[in-house]
């Protein structure tokens, strides 16, 4: 069984009067430790399924599982918690909370969990280390660069050990030298900690890295293709 | 739970926004603790006015000692009355007074004039009150001419120093001594001898008669026995009774502006509130979106607002509270509406109001956050993200 099911998924928004078809009956499935990007223009339903995976958005029809759960059916409440534990998300802008230090904003996930402070300070220490920032914990975002603002982010969505962890383009607004070290950092967690991870992404080179990149356009999958070299890179 | 720090950073980050907002809320935390504080001088000073050991005595029918009148018959009968207490001298602890009042002219303003009450009372008075003490000179002699100043009237009207001359009713009264009456309506008085004040003013009566009860316990037996005489045709009532009712219309005046008037205020502060908070939810739309992907639930959220916006309110609330404490003790008047004289009395903050002050403060935090902080709450994700 896949770890991420999407089952003959629709979606359709309505704008005035407009109805906006971005999923008929889209079906995929994601294995526990894959490492997938999502590419495709604009409009073609990347972040939507994102969104959907992650039980922020719900599907007009269809299911949506993850690890055994139907996101798609919970109610809003049993979403939050059901997120707390299983989901780790990162936005193109970080979005990290700018009054809390690196630290702080790591460890806000840890405050839903029944972690004891000691354990919690040990797990932000372990998420800040792995992103490379343990020395910059008590730094606030703005004394960040974008990349470590960006690592901070990903400390924040692996803290609580997820069970699949979402990124929505998150080199978008980052240089050449910073999106690299995200997207190594980001084949280290897959590799060594075998992190499942989905990744929107409009950049042929962050898709590379991937072991597999799905390619959406107008909310059908166009094209699955495993890459060669990104997993071996 | 959200950290507080959160909330309590997010505040500094907007320093005037909140520091207005507090500001408001502390203006009128401060003056509902004043208003309160003035109706709690005057409650307090009639209150204490009056004892619970001692009956006064009025005509049938009269509600205060300017409409009343007792015949000196009636004050002998009374004075052999066996419910009346005995002092040390074997005398009855009875004082018939005469009640009148003296306009006297404000010193700073000459054309304006207040009424003083002077009350002529029997020497028995000094010990029938148990709450008068002489703070300077000698009691008035009998015989003479001679008046005791309240200690509340000192600094208020001109000519009340000892010795000094205080002209009234075509007479020249000398001033022989100054007293105190544990802050009660007494202190806003003129004391002299009754047999002196009474031919000046109103013949041959007195308006009240003021006893201490033999047994304070008895004073039911006392008033209907002796409201049951023909002979005197009196009403008995309880001193203490007495004056706390005459806070009556005045008390509840009092009490209106001050939740009227603060409860007005109150819908401005609250609206700065409302304002403050809508601006923040706005301004932190995406953060809000982060905690709630995060997995935060929205009743969180909520909590996290409103305890944003009762941080807020409980900063100026205690601000107000300490802007409020200075005027406890200051001293102000007003005209007893009961008996047409002026009373002088303190503001009195009492840490009751303080408490009562600070809760209103939070009141009006709790309710501007809250619909900002409903709206925060209730945040669609995906829309605040885009």
């Amino acid at each position: 069984m896949a770890l991420v099911e999407i089952r003959d998924v629709y979606k359709s928004f309505q704008r005035d009067t407009q109805r906006i078809d971005v999923f008929t009956g889209l079906t995929i499935d994601m294995e526990a430790g894959s490492f997938t990007a999502l590419m495709g223009p604009s409009g073609s339903g990347k972040s939507t399924l994102l969104n959907l995976i992650a039980g922020l958005d719900k599907p007009t029809s269809g299911v949506v599982r993850v690890a055994g759960a139907e996101v798609s059916a919970m109610s809003p409440g049993e979403l939050a918690a059901w997120r707390a534990r299983n989901i780790g998300f990162v936005f193109q802008s970080f979005n990290l909370l700018p009054v809390l230090t690196a630290y702080q904003n790591v460890e806000l996930p840890l405050l839903l969990t029944h972690l004891s402070g000691k354990e919690r300070v040990e797990r932000v220490r372990i998420a800040l280390d792995v992103v490379g920032l343990g020395d910059r914990g008590d730094h606030y975002p703005r004394q960040l660069s974008g990349g470590q603002e960006q690592r901070t982010a990903i400390a924040r969505a692996i803290v609580a050990d997820p069970t699949v962890i979402l990124l929505d383009e998150p080199t978008g607004q980052l240089d050449a030298k910073s999106s690299q070290e995200v997207l190594t950092l980001l084949q280290r967690l897959n590799k060594e900690f075998n992190k499942t991870i989905v990744i929107v992404t409009h950049d042929a080179h962050a898709a590379e890295r991937a072991k597999m990149t799905l390619h959406l356009e107008k909310g059908d999958l166009v094209e699955k293709r495993a890459a060669v070299s990104g997993a071996a890179r | 739970m959200i950290p507080l720090v959160y909330n309590a950073r997010s505040m500094m980050q907007r320093p005037v926004s909140t520091t207005f907002t507090a500001v408001g809320i502390a203006l009128v935390v401060a003056v509902f603790i004043g208003m309160l504080a003035l109706g709690q001088g005057l409650r307090a000073a009639l209150a204490r006015t009056g004892s619970d050991r001692n009956a006064l005595v009025l005509r049938k029918g009269a509600d205060s000692e300017l409409a009343s009148g007792i015949g000196r018959d009636a004050a002998r009968v009374l004075a052999a009355s066996p419910h009346v207490a005995t002092g040390t001298d074997g005398r009855p602890l009875l004082s018939p007074e005469v009640y009148v009042l003296v306009p006297l002219p404000r010193p700073n303003n000459p054309t304006a004039v207040a009424n003083v009450v002077v009350r002529g009372v029997s020497d028995q008075a000094w010990s029938v009150r148990s709450n008068i003490q002489l703070v300077a000179g000698n009691r008035p002699t009998s015989g003479r001419m001679e008046i005791c100043v309240g200690r509340k009237l000192l600094g208020r009207f001109e000519h009340l120093d000892i010795g000094a001359s205080l002209h009234f009713a075509g007479r020249d009264w000398t001033v022989v001594c100054h007293f105190s009456a544990a802050g009660s309506a007494f202190e806003s008085e003129i004391w002299a001898e009754n047999e002196q004040v009474m031919p000046l003013f109103r013949g041959e009566v007195f308006q009240s008669i003021t006893f201490r009860l033999k047994d304070a316990g008895a004073f039911d037996d006392a008033k209907r026995a002796l409201e049951a005489d023909p002979q005197l045709g009196v009403d008995v009532h309880r001193e203490s009774d007495f004056y706390a009712k005459q806070v009556g219309i005045l008390g509840i005046m009092l009490s209106v502006l001050a939740f009227g008037v603060t409860g007005i205020m109150a819908v401005g502060a609250i609206f700065g509130a409302v304002n403050t908070m809508y601006a923040a939810v706005a301004a932190r739309t995406p953060e809000i979106a982060v905690l709630l992907t995060v997995g935060f639930r929205p009743r969180q959220v909520l909590l996290s607002f409103l305890a944003e916006c009762l941080l807020i309110a409980t900063v100026g609330a205690v601000l107000g509270a300490l802007l409020a404490l200075p005027v406890n003790g200051i001293v102000t008047s007003t005209t007893n509406w009961t008996s047409f004289s002026e009373i002088a009395f303190s503001f009195r903050v009492t840490p009751l109001l303080l408490l009562l002050g600070i809760a209103f403060g939070v009141v009006m935090g709790v309710v501007g956050g809250f619909f900002p902080a409903w709206r925060a709450s209730r945040l669609r994700v995906i829309q605040a993200l885009r």
